[in-house]
């Protein structure tokens, strides 16, 4: 964010968050009353990284996976039964409280803010809550409802914003205190394509200009593509995947698509190395499995071609085979 | 402590804004009292003087534990703690650099103190236009009084906090809720006055926490000292004492809580 005051230095050398072989289980109990069994599972086993100052890692992982159990003992919510764990310098658990003072949180299905007042009057609690001067709390007020565009708002009762305005009061909300660290539990679950751009752009410009940290879990992998340089995927409580997201689709390749429009409507085309799997109109897109160079020449010298693109694999598809434990990956895997 | 200042503010003008709500909080409050004032006339004019409360004692008792009705909140409303327990909304409760007692508190009492303005005072100004009500006429009894007001609102409030907070280890503390309000009505004084009980139950009951909601704030407004001890500081001792109890509760069933979500992942 733009400051006429330098901003402070970061105060951790060191990583913000620092997890060695970190683990959690829990015990269930399941079946009928009387005949109930404990089982123990492992919601996180084994989990080790680190992240630096100023990194925005995304933390994705298909629901039950250990995201949740990870974040909770992040910021100290839950107790680690194995490893350790630091951020910012400190025992999360042991600290909560010192800690909170030093991280913003922002829960996409929850809300701190005052449900029956104006969304000012949540904003200006956190003063207080947080211990923050009042100038800095102004100007810092002032600079976010600039950014997020809150002045059509700040007056109006919580409960009558839209969705998108009541994240962007909560972003502001777990922003007034400054951070180091922000950390963010689906931000943009149930938001509208333009909301979503308005939230991404300015977490981007936060950790641009601010050198905040931030680390976001999220079903939404537009916000990863959009944000994160760093992807961490959990499954089945482990780290399946800790790199940048290029490094993510190479790891996982999914075949890659030709669209090809034809002059007019046609059969499906049928060359080597490719497969038809869809046909609208003259458009047709086909799977490659070969050379794509081959295909295309193939193609053109059959049909009449008005125009081809070749699709990357999206960040979706990569993943969803990631959590599937494709055969593929697994092969790749087996050096590890 | 300014943050505590600060949700004491918001919990006012949080219940400031349910207009309707209040409106027709009055109303009920007010019906109620003139029903029970009614009844209570009948079984006086039976019988002039029981265990030393006559007729206008009594209607002032009814719209005196009325008045009461919104600060101690005998009846409810539940915290809405116990809701964000439930729905693990508590998470976020506890991630901020605050203590949920004190926090809860400030917020019940900003609650209670609207309602003192908006409920209590329209409440009894028409219990006092129907009926010959029994006022002080002096001036440190009024000051009792209001003392008596505020520590009511905070056993209120601690007897609600720990219902709600029974959900940590209930999951739903509805049925708690249900049972206690059932039944601290009763033991309050606020359904009937404890005077027309036996003399040794009464007895009994007027130096429990329920009664230090509404029998003994009553017996300070009469001006009846019969609190053993007696006279008005008694009485605000015993209503001192029981909130110290409850409230000490509240914060080690605090600790437990958070104990047990951090630790178990309850």
């Amino acid at each position: 964010m733009p400051s006429s005051e330098p901003s402070a230095p970061a105060p951790a050398e060191g990583p913000v968050i620092d997890a060695r072989g970190l683990g959690r289980s829990f015990t269930v109990s399941e079946g009928p009353l009387l005949r109930r069994r404990r089982r123990t599972v492992d919601a996180v086993d084994g989990v080790a990284f680190r992240v630096r100052p100023g990194e925005t890692v995304g933390y994705l992982g298909p629901n039950g996976a250990g995201k949740s159990t990870t974040m909770k003992m992040l910021i100290g919510l839950l107790t680690p039964d194995r490893g350790r764990l630091r951020v910012l310098g400190m025992e999360p658990a042991r600290h909560r409280t010192r800690l909170a003072a030093r991280i913003g949180i922002v829960f996409g299905q929850r809300t701190t803010l005052w449900w029956d007042l104006p969304l000012r009057d949540s904003l200006a609690l956190t003063r207080h809550l947080y211990r923050v001067p009042p100038r800095d709390h102004a100007r810092r007020l002032a600079e976010l409802t600039d950014l997020l565009e809150l002045g059509p708002f700040l007056h109006t009762p919580v409960r009558q914003l839209s969705l998108g305005q009541r994240m962007r009061g909560d972003l502001t909300a777990a922003l007034l205190h400054d951070p180091d660290l922000l950390v963010l539990d689906e931000p943009t679950i149930g938001l509208d394509v333009v909301s979503k751009a308005t939230i991404r752009a300015f977490l981007a410009r936060l950790n641009a200009e601010r050198g905040t940290t931030i680390l976001l879990t999220t079903h939404d992998l537009g916000d990863v593509e959009r944000l994160c340089r760093r992807v961490m995927v959990i499954d089945h409580g482990r780290l399946a995947y800790d790199g940048d997201l290029a490094g993510l689709r190479d790891r996982a390749p999914g075949p890659r698509t030709l669209v090809v429009d034809l002059a007019e409507p046609g059969p499906p085309v049928e060359v080597p190395g490719a497969r038809c799997v869809r046909r609208q109109g003259p458009r047709q897109w086909l799977e490659l499995e070969g050379n794509p160079a081959e295909v295309i020449a193939e193609v053109a010298r059959n049909r009449q071609v008005a125009d081809l693109t070749v699709q990357e694999p999206g960040i979706e598809g990569v993943v969803a085979r990631l959590y599937q434990g494709d055969a593929a990956l697994a092969a790749a895997d087996g050096g590890e | 402590m300014r943050v505590y200042c600060a949700v004491f503010a918001l919990g006012l003008r949080r219940y400031s804004t349910y207009r309707a709500a209040t409106a027709a909080a009055v109303f009920t409050n007010v019906v109620f009292g003139l029903i029970n004032a009614s009844v209570l006339l009948a079984l006086f004019h039976a019988r002039p003087e029981i265990n030393g409360y006559d007729a206008t004692d009594a209607v002032t008792h009814v719209f005196v534990a009325q008045a009461l009705m919104g600060p101690a909140a005998v009846m409810g409303p539940p915290l809405e703690l116990a809701e964000r327990i439930r729905t693990g909304e508590i998470a976020v409760d506890l991630m901020r650099p605050a203590s949920p007692l004190a926090w809860w508190l400030s917020h019940d009492m900003g609650r209670a103190a609207f309602t003192v303005a908006a409920r209590s005072v329209p409440t009894f100004a028409a219990g006092a236009l129907v009926f010959p009500l029994a006022l002080p006429d002096d001036p440190a009894r009024w000051a009792w009084a209001a003392g008596t007001l505020v520590l009511a609102s905070l056993i209120g409030f601690a007897f609600r906090y720990l219902y709600a907070a029974s959900g940590f280890w209930l999951l739903d503390a509805k049925g708690v809720s249900a049972v206690s309000h059932l039944l601290a009505p009763v033991f309050a004084g606020m359904l009937i006055p404890l005077v027309l009980f036996p003399p040794p139950v009464a007895d009994v009951l007027r130096v429990l926490p329920w009664a230090a909601m509404v029998q003994v704030p009553v017996e300070v407004f009469l001006g009846k000292d019969t609190v053993p001890g007696g006279g008005p500081a008694g009485a605000l001792a015993l209503q001192a004492a029981w909130a110290a109890v409850l409230l000490g509760l509240g914060a080690l069933v605090t600790a437990r809580a958070e104990r047990r979500v951090v630790v178990q992942g309850g």
